[in-house]
C-alpha cells in the first residue's frame, strides 16, 4: 500500500522555459539509470529478501525513488509548459512533440523508451546489493553530467538535492551488504544464497 | 512553533521536518537501535504531523490522513494545486 502526499520531497520552481535542457533531463525519468528504473529496481528485489533491515532499506530507498521521479517529471513539465510550435520548432523538440506532445512519457534522453531491461532483481542479495550500489553511482554521474549542462540556478538546485541523495542511498547500501555478509558464512560468502538454499 | 507562519513558511517548515524524517527513517533501516537517531526520529516525526494538521486546517490537505481537517463544505484534496503545477508545493 502506498500513500500519496501531495508536495514534493524537495521544491522546484522553474519559471523559464527550456526544451533543450528538458529532453536530457527526462533520460532521469525513463532513462537507464533513471529514477523510475531505481524505484522498479529496489520495489521488485525486496520480495525474496530474507533480512529486514534490508527489506527495510530497499522499501524505503523504493519509495523515494518514486518522489524523485516525481521531482523530475515537475522538472521536465516546467522546463515544457506552453510552447510554441515555432519554440519546439527551433529547440528541436519536435520528435517527442509528435508523439507525445507537451505530456510526460517515460524514456531516455537518446529516445529509448523505458525498459525493464536496464536492471536486475536476481534473487540472491550479495548479488542485488552490488547492482543497487552501482545504480546510484550511475545516477550520480548521470546528475554530474547534467549539472555541466545546466546554467540556470532554478534546475540546478533541484539536481543538486538529486545527486546528494544518491550519494546517501549508497551509503546505505554499502550498510546493507555489511550486514548481509555478516550473515553469511565469513569463510565463503558464496557458500549458499540465503534467498533460495534453506 | 508553527504559529505565525504565512503560507509559504509553514510549507518550507513542512519540507524541512519531512525531510529529517525521510534521511533518519533510512539510517534508522540499518542503524534499528541507534537511540539518538530515535530520539530525532520521535522529535522530527511529532513536527511533521503538528505542521500537516496545521497545514491542513489553513489551506487543504497535503496528505489523506489529514483531509478532514479541511473538508467540511467541499473535497478540497483536488481544489489546492498539484505539487508540479504554478502555486502547488
Amino acid at each position: 500500500m502506498w500513500n500519496y502526499e501531495k508536495r514534493l520531497q524537495y521544491p522546484v520552481k522553474i519559471t523559464q522555459t527550456n526544451p533543450k535542457l528538458a529532453q536530457v533531463i527526462i533520460s532521469q525519468f525513463g532513462g537507464p539509470d533513471g529514477e523510475l528504473a531505481a524505484s522498479m529496481r529496489y520495489l521488485s528485489q525486496r520480495y525474496t529478501m530474507p533480512y529486514k533491515e534490508v527489506t527495510g532499506i530497499l522499501t524505503d530507498i523504493g519509495t523515494e525513488e518514486l518522489a524523485h521521479m516525481e521531482m523530475i517529471c515537475a522538472i521536465v513539465h516546467q522546463l515544457t509548459r506552453n510552447l510554441s510550435p515555432d519554440e519546439i520548432e527551433r529547440s528541436g523538440f519536435g520528435p517527442y512533440y509528435v508523439d507525445h506532445t507537451l505530456a510526460l512519457w517515460p524514456q531516455a534522453a537518446s529516445g529509448t523508451p523505458w525498459t525493464a531491461t536496464v536492471f536486475q532483481s536476481k534473487g540472491d542479495p550479495v548479488t542485488d546489493l552490488h547492482e543497487d550500489m552501482a545504480a546510484e553511482q550511475k545516477a550520480r554521474t548521470t546528475y554530474d553530467n547534467i549539472l555541466r549542462l545546466v546554467k540556470d540556478p532554478e534546475i540546478c538546485d533541484p539536481i543538486r538535492f538529486l545527486r546528494q541523495r544518491e550519494i546517501v542511498h549508497y551509503q546505505r547500501f554499502g550498510e546493507s551488504l555489511r550486514i548481509v555478509q555478516d550473515k553469511l558464512d565469513s569463510k565463503n560468502f558464496y557458500a549458499f544464497n540465503p534467498e533460495f538454499d534453506r | 512553533m508553527t504559529r505565525q507562519m504565512n503560507r509559504m513558511e509553514l510549507l518550507d517548515h513542512i519540507n524541512k521536518v519531512s525531510f529529517a524524517v525521510d534521511e533518519v527513517k533510512l539510517y534508522l533501516d540499518t542503524h534499528p537501535c541507534d537511540r539518538d537517531a530515535l530520539a530525532y526520529f520521535k522529535e522530527y516525526s511529532r513536527q511533521r504531523n503538528e505542521a500537516l494538521t496545521e497545514y491542513a486546517g489553513l489551506y487543504g490537505p497535503l496528505t489523506i490522513d489529514t483531509a478532514d481537517a479541511s473538508c467540511e463544505e467541499r473535497w478540497k484534496w483536488i481544489n489546492e494545486p498539484w505539487p508540479w503545477q504554478e502555486g502547488g508545493c
